[in-house]
């Protein structure tokens, strides 16, 4: 076969698929995609995680830059197709650009179904579809008030889970009696609104929309029946419509979609037509998995002859809201043929309902317990006779052959090779197994990434996890890729569900994210208080058993047990009060040693913990108070002396020192934070290696930051120059906001600078004055609460039992032995 | 309440309640040049282990609590509450002392357990 032209409309997941069939066939084709959007391929399955916060963008990406250079491919961002020449073999797009093909692939995939009711072009009224609709409605929700999402179908309720996430008021308005009518009976269909009214999401079904109202911008919505819902947001989430007017306008057949054969091909046999937008046998699909099987023939045809063929399965339905489980298969509805076989358990709040004719399974529903829906989901496909177990089918495979006990593995173990275990990827175990022993795979990651088996919306991971563990014996070892042995879960997810959960505690965070040990440990403990202070400022209390000691007493723990003390020096300017206090205290506890330290202030080295409360309080009432030498927080602001003594100052470095280290300190984030602020270029202050540092020049303040001088050694980044004072103060807030709104824990500044990039923070900082303004407010905001001095508070008695001991024996006139009680 | 009683496997003293502890968290008990750190979990457990990490003698009593063990502050070794062994790869013991409750009242033996 010689080198052909593959033209491909559209860039979504099952265009996406059936390249990688493709490429897997064939390496005969010069491939060029024209993307309507300006997006790589991502997947949509996960557009609710990442709106409620769960996933970020680069999470769903599916195929990167890198990809579609890997294979030669010609990529259009943003060019939406306007025509298609059938006669002369091409087509053209919005922006002028012509391409030639020998096989043509129209992909465009559906429009959301938007009701036209009055109002609904009102700015305001968006879509549940694409990630620009993710983004306008997370832009939304950061202005808070009321979202009304119309359609309570599968992704009308995760856009309203989605939107309660980020802290929306919401009201899902429903036109049938019952939610998600397609995929649930009624019964199951009542659980899950009480499930999401008890969430404080409100469900109204029966509701017809009337009108939207407003004059430009949404204000409410009105039902047929009168009443008024304000809102600032409305979702219409009511349905899709195949995108088909291109391939109309080409001549193509059309029906409700573009008409295909089984083997995808349109009614002009060099164009084939995949996904959302095909119409097969007289039915279009929404899920992913048939749009998959539908990739994987077009490819299968476009590589050569073959007889494969596009065949109707039924497609198991899941809700993606995270702490909702629910499962629907087949069909359901009442029937005289039908018999049902039901099992409700209220208080657990579990229903099963499985569904039969002639002794075969032909559907099933599952409402909290959905184990099963995989087994049941066989037995359909099967159409085995099911007489023999009726009894204790509704019980589960769990319950079959003498109740095997209820070991995950054996329940995996006993599935069949074709079993579907990734129902979106329609990947069977006999597949993976294959894989892993041909391949030689010993990762979840290599599994994704060889089979698709839970690369897409990772319901199934534990299940793929168990076809591992079966297959690789005891070789395999689930990674432990967790912040600790507490978790699987790293850092930056961690941050994530903390916030998009709203969970406000420790023991919070550990009951939602299914710690695994029961009370934490010295790694997680103090990273999840930090973040939680950092996430619920003025909201959530310090727990003090979860930090170090250093952070508890106030002082830094040395090697003998004893403790050193060093007060703020501002700037590191001191004065004759202060140092003849310090000596004072010095004298009066026998402090053993003195000495200067690095960041421009004084150590007292070796006091008795007992001593603390005493030498803060006369440390205090000479007007000094903590220097947090022991935080993961603002340590020292090193500063030169600048224009007011040296020939050579620009600027009074000393001055923004000091008034930089009164905004900032006190402030907790991920790491200790150092800054300077030298007063000419030849940087007496040292101010190149701090985290942020600041450069005087004639012409005002150059700041950089990423800066160490530890374990590791790396000079800063230059972020910019700015012309006054304030300028920088509110450039260090912000950076130091978004550092520790993004931070894992003990990760310095400069690592995290690394992780996210250096130009997004530049952008987010320095370039876009409304953000770098935002974060500098919530670092204000979260100051009033941080800016407590910590030595005071234990002098007046906070904390007391830390200092003294509980009970003192041993002294000569002790008589104090004593039986306890039986 | 005599002296005679010092010279025995048991000498029990009144140290406190358990509400003088902060939960994951620990007291200390000094018994002339000896101290003992009194630890009490997240589920009110009272354990007694002599304050000095057999590593480089850290302050246990200073360490954070968690799941029947503590975090030496000084280097991060972990050792068992109940038995006073380090964990995990590390090897060596802290001497326990044996705790008793009596409702809230705690009561601390002065001599270590075998």
């Amino acid at each position: 076969m010689s080198r052909q032209r593959l033209v491909i409309i559209g860039n979504g997941m099952a265009p996406g698929r059936m390249l990688e069939h493709l490429f897997e066939a064939s390496d005969q084709f010069d491939v060029t995609i024209f993307n309507a959007e300006s997006r790589v391929n991502y997947d949509r399955i996960m557009l609710s995680p990442v709106l409620s916060g769960e996933k970020s963008f680069d999470d769903i990406v599916i195929h990167d830059d890198a990809w579609y250079a890997s294979h030669g491919i010609t990529l259009h961002r943003g060019q939406k197709v306007v025509s298609i020449d059938r006669d002369a073999q091409t087509v053209t797009s919005e922006g002028g650009i012509t391409a030639a093909y020998d096989k043509l692939v129209i992909a465009t995939g559906s429009n959301p179904f938007i009701i036209p009711v009055p109002g609904h072009k009102l700015s305001g009224v968006v879509a549940y579809r694409d990630l620009d609709d993710v983004q306008a409605m997370k832009r939304a929700a950061a202005l808070g008030g009321r979202a009304v999402v119309i359609g309570g179908g599968l992704l009308g309720l995760e856009a309203a889970a989605g939107l309660k996430a980020q802290g929306m008021e919401v009201t899902v308005l429903h036109l049938m009696p019952t939610l998600m009518e397609r995929q649930l009976d009624p019964a199951a269909g009542y659980l899950l609104q009480k499930e999401l009214e008890g969430r404080g999401i409100e469900v109204r079904c029966g509701a017809n929309t009337k009108q939207i109202l407003g004059d430009t911008q949404v204000e409410g919505v009105e039902l047929e029946d009168g009443t008024v819902i304000e809102a600032s947001l409305v979702v219409m989430a009511v349905g899709i419509r195949p995108n088909v007017q291109l391939a109309q306008e080409a001549g193509l057949d059309v029906g409700r979609g573009i008409v295909t054969g089984t083997d995808m091909k349109t009614s002009d046999a060099n164009i084939y037509s995949v996904g959302e937008c095909a119409e097969v046998d007289g039915r279009v699909y929404g899920l992913v998995a048939p749009l998959y099987t539908m990739a994987k023939v077009a490819a299968a045809h476009l590589a050569g002859a073959t007889d494969a063929a596009f065949a109707h399965a039924e497609t198991p339905t899941k809700l993606k809201v995270t702490g909702v489980n629910l499962y629907s298969v087949g069909e359901f509805g009442d029937g005289p043929e039908l018999e049902d076989v039901v099992l409700r358990d209220a208080k657990r709040g579990t229903y099963k309902r499985v569904i039969l004719k002639d002794n075969k399974v032909v559907g099933a529903v599952l409402y909290g317990d959905v184990a099963d829906g995989m087994w049941y989901n066989e037995l359909l496909k099967s159409a085995d006779c099911v007489e023999a177990m009726r009894e204790t089918l509704i019980f589960g495979q769990a319950h079959q052959g003498g109740g095997a006990a209820a070991d995950p593995l054996a329940a995996i173990s006993n599935l069949s090779d074709d079993a579907e275990i990734c129902g979106c990827n329609g990947i069977c175990k006999g597949q993976i197994v294959n894989a892993i022993k041909d391949k030689g795979l010993t990762s979840l990651a290599e599994v994704r990434a060889h089979t698709k088996a839970s690369a897409s919306c990772g319901t199934c991971t534990g299940l793929v996890e168990g076809v591992m563990a079966l297959t690789l014996g005891d070789t395999f070892a689930k990674k432990a890729e967790g912040m600790c042995g507490c978790t699987d879960l790293g850092h930056g997810d961690v941050r994530r569900l903390i916030v998009a959960k709203g969970l406000k505690s420790i023991p919070a965070v550990m009951q939602e994210l299914e710690w695994k040990s029961s009370g934490g440990c010295a790694k997680c403990r103090p990273a999840l208080n930090y973040y939680l202070l950092s996430d619920w400022p003025g909201e959530y209390v310090d727990d003090q058993q979860s930090r170090f000691i250093n952070e508890r007493v106030h002082a830094n723990i040395q090697k003998d047990g004893t403790y050193s003390v060093v007060p703020r020096m501002w700037g590191g300017m001191t004065t004759s009060d202060e140092l003849r206090a310090i000596a004072d205290v010095v004298d009066k506890f026998n402090i053993p040693d003195v000495k200067v330290t690095g960041g421009q202030r004084i150590d007292l080295l070796g006091v008795k913990k007992e001593d603390l409360p005493a030498v803060w309080k006369d440390l205090n009432d000479a007007g000094m108070i903590s220097g947090h030498a022991y935080s993961k927080g603002l340590r020292t602001v090193k500063t030169c002396v600048g224009s007011t003594w040296c020939r050579f100052g620009t600027q009074d470095s000393t001055g923004l020192g000091i008034k930089l280290e009164k905004f900032m300190w006190g402030s907790w984030t991920p790491a200790k934070v150092k800054l300077a602020v030298t007063g000419c270029p030849r940087n007496c202050a040292e101010a190149t290696c701090k985290d942020i540092g600041v450069i005087c020049v004639d012409s005002g303040y150059q700041i950089v930051y990423g800066g160490a001088a530890g374990l590791h050694i790396q000079g800063t980044t230059e972020l910019g120059t700015v012309k006054t004072e304030d300028e920088v103060i509110e450039i260090a807030g912000a950076m130091t906001q978004m550092y520790r709104e993004q931070g894992f824990y003990l990760e310095r500044i400069y690592k995290w600078a690394d992780r996210v990039g250096y130009d997004t923070v530049k952008s987010v900082i320095f370039d876009d004055l409304e953000s770098r303004r935002a974060y500098y407010e919530r670092f204000v905001y979260s100051q009033q609460f941080a800016q407590v001095d910590p030595w005071s508070e234990r002098v007046s008695g906070v904390d007391k039992h830390e200092f003294n001991p509980m009970a003192v024996f041993g002294l000569p006139n002790d008589t104090t032995v004593q039986e306890p009680a039986e | 309440m005599n002296a005679s009683v010092q010279n025995t496997d048991l000498d029990w003293r009144l140290i406190g309640t358990i509400d003088d502890i902060p939960a994951q968290g620990a007291r200390c008990v000094k018994n002339g040049e000896t101290t003992i750190a009194v630890f009490r979990t997240a589920d009110d457990r009272i354990f007694a282990l002599e304050d000095k990490c057999p590593h480089r003698n850290g302050p246990l009593s200073q360490g954070i609590v968690h799941d029947g063990c503590v975090t030496c502050p000084l280097h991060n070794w972990v050792i068992s509450l109940e038995t006073g062994t380090a964990q995990g790869a590390d090897e060596g013991r802290t001497a326990s002392f044996p705790v008793r409750l009596s409702g809230r009242d705690i009561y601390l033996n002065l001599k270590p357990g075998a």
